[in-house]
């Protein structure tokens, strides 16, 4: 018991359910199959970027482009699909190569120039942006397939409520569910995971145990590459339309909710359960109080607060733990 | 040491050089001209006070991400107490004290964010990151809820003439541009305060052992990159006639870009104010020539980051180099 108050996890947790418990009692809504795998639906596609980006924080690195790389790969894949046809192995593949590639390139100019993590990245996001913007024209596409509009409503299982209709676990959710799974299995299995802790516990540990830092910085970027790629395929899945404008400026976001979960900047540390608590607590957040009929316009107050108390008070345990109340570190 | 600070002005000057003989070669008739020039002194300063905001936290190795959300509450500050206290079509002269008053209002505001986050940062040891990308997505809730997502329009004239008035030919945001980039450079250079920013910024150890109040030095750079961010809230508000939330939000990541472009050190401890200027104007160039020849504002970003990207190569490559001459 007195283990588990160590962990940042079980904080997060206990506030997940106190919300709960205070959402339902306003409206019970909340508390139904049919709004949980609602919700699961649509936060899908932040929770698959925070998955890659779960991978980057732990390397001790940050990235910044993936909502670039999310966009350019979903626009690139719509624009395939439509022209030569397919099926949603093609569109997948696409989305994930695209996505890998970029990837590599933000992984190159990590690795080879020594340039920091977030100023690489942040250059990243405009130029493959900017990019993409003047190429498309901006324009929008609409004019998705039929297969790749119905692969969107297949769900796993299908349940029905009082009044009849129909609703279960979708395909989309099922997405994520993989992606987290085999990055699960990768972190905790693996030689890779393993290397990914050590290279951002210390780089230079880690170098002189002899992981090969060249191929785990490759791998990390890559994969974060793929995450994105993939969460460009769901939100187009989601919105049936590709829009060059709405997945960018989303970055910070994304990152508010893996840091909630209890990745910390500094590397080294972070787990996917974390992240998904993180991702949760968004989640729930903004659908509560939707439910509880509070103003859209509050929704950023609250999840502010929620930040800063939780990194004041990890920022405290951290301190209270080492017993030293002097600053000598910037971090 | 002293050369490396020498060859990065350097390669920012040639760029400077480079990018100012392209666009003209590329336009021109257009691009030497009077008002060519007067418009960019005209967009530079906004960037250009918002990045010193940036930069002074980069400086001790943190960042401040609510820098624009700062801006953005400010300038509604200001522009609701301007708006509900004195008549747009009234004589300038007349509300001088109330825009006085308003605009010490709004500063006050900032102020208020800068000492919040630096309880989070330095009192309560939250790493800037974070504390800051709460305090952005705090403020920016606060602004939409005080605005109900509303535009602040109609200020007085004497606040137009902030960001749109000129002096002798200068646009007058130039000149607050200048003198704040003055203070900063000599607050930074020749003050107690200045070396304790960069002793902290490459070690904060061995600051701390060597008797420097880094909590206290904390505070004063959250502060003050407040405050700059509450200049830049002023000309923003002067410029678009009104405040609103979410102005500018594409801002913040440039203001990371034009700071490292300027030299300073992602880790702390190294930039110079001269720099951060000179990279604003690098920028401010591309961006005003490609709008010229009506090449779309979106390949100027691009641009931009390819610009940082070469800049931070050449920058290894020329380290590397000089590491290995002097072993």
């Amino acid at each position: 018991m007195k283990k588990w108050f160590k962990h940042h996890e079980t904080y997060v947790l206990l506030v997940i359910i106190l919300f709960s418990m205070i959402i339902t009692l306003v409206n019970p809504n909340f508390f139904t199959l049919e709004n949980l795998f609602d919700l699961l639906k649509s936060y899908s596609f932040i929770g698959i970027f925070a998955v890659g980006v779960t991978f980057v924080l732990i390397s001790g690195g940050i990235d910044i482009s993936f909502t670039a790389v999310a966009t350019v790969a979903e626009y690139v894949m719509a624009v395939m699909i439509i022209k030569y046809g397919g099926n949603i192995l093609i569109a997948f593949l696409v989305a994930a190569g695209v996505g890998i590639l970029l990837g590599l390139i933000n992984a190159t100019l990590i690795h080879f120039f020594k340039i920091p993590t977030i100023i690489t990245t942040i250059a990243t996001l405009n130029i493959f942006y900017g990019i993409l913007t003047v190429i498309s024209g901006g324009k929008w596409i609409y004019a998705l397939p039929d297969w790749f509009r119905s692969f969107a409503d297949i769900r796993v299982f299908t349940l029905r409520n009082a009044n009849g209709i129909a609703y279960g676990l979708s395909i989309i959710t099922l997405i994520w569910i993989i992606a987290i799974v085999v990055a699960w299995a990768i972190l905790r299995f693996t030689k890779l995971g393993r290397g990914i802790y050590a290279m951002g516990g210390s780089m230079t540990a880690a170098k002189r145990v002899g992981f090969n830092i060249f191929k785990l910085q490759m791998f990390v970027y890559s994969f974060m590459g793929l995450m994105a790629g993939l969460a460009g395929l769901v939100q187009a899945l989601l919105v049936q339309t590709v829009a060059p404008n709405s997945i960018v400026g989303k970055e910070l976001d994304v990152l508010a909710a893996v840091v909630l979960g209890g990745a910390s900047l500094a590397g080294g540390t972070g787990t996917l359960f974390g992240t998904i608590l993180g991702v949760t607590l968004i989640a729930i957040m903004s659908n509560g109080l939707t439910l509880m009929r509070v103003s859209s316009f509050w929704y950023n107050v609250f999840i502010g607060l929620v930040i800063i108390l939780s990194v004041s008070f990890s920022a405290y345990q951290r301190r209270a733990r080492t017993k030293r109340a002097i600053i000598i570190e910037g971090e | 040491m002293k050369k490396l600070k020498l060859s990065q002005s350097f390669i920012l000057g040639i760029i400077m050089v480079a990018v100012f003989l392209l666009m003209w070669v590329l336009n021109p008739r257009q691009f030497l001209t009077f008002g060519n020039f007067q418009s960019m002194a005209f967009q530079l300063p906004e960037l250009g006070l918002l990045s010193m905001a940036m930069m002074i936290t980069m400086l001790t190795g943190g960042i401040n991400l609510s820098i624009i959300a700062t801006a953005n509450m400010t300038g509604i500050v200001t522009a609701m107490i301007l708006t509900s206290t004195i008549d747009p079509a009234a004589p300038p002269s007349g509300a001088f004290a109330l825009v006085i008053l308003a605009i010490a209002a709004g500063l006050a505001t900032a102020l208020l964010i800068g000492l919040i986050n630096g309880v989070l940062i330095a009192g309560l040891n939250v790493s800037p990151i974070l504390a800051t990308l709460g305090m952005m997505t705090l403020i920016n809730g606060l602004t939409i809820v005080i605005t109900k997502g509303y535009v602040i329009s109609g200020l007085p004239n004497a606040v137009r003439f902030i960001g749109n008035g000129t002096i002798a030919g200068v646009p007058f945001c130039t000149i607050i541009f200048a003198l704040c980039a003055l203070a900063l450079a000599v607050v930074l250079n020749r003050t107690p305060l200045g070396f304790n920013i960069y002793m902290l910024g490459s070690n904060p150890t061995a600051s701390y052992f060597s008797g420097v109040n880094n909590r206290a030095v904390l505070y004063k750079t959250y502060l003050l990159s407040s405050l700059y961010a509450g200049f830049a809230a002023l000309i923003m508000i002067s410029r678009f006639n009104s405040a609103k939330a979410g102005y500018g939000e594409s801002y913040l990541l440039v203001t990371v870009l034009a700071s490292v472009l300027g030299g300073t050190s992602a880790s702390g401890g190294f930039g110079r104010v001269a720099g951060v200027v000179m990279a604003l104007v690098i920028l401010q160039i591309v961006s005003s020539g490609f709008n010229l020849l009506r090449v779309s504002s979106f390949m100027t970003i691009a641009i931009w980051g390819m610009i940082i990207i070469v800049v931070m190569v050449v920058n290894f490559i020329s380290t590397t180099m000089q590491e290995r001459r002097t072993a």
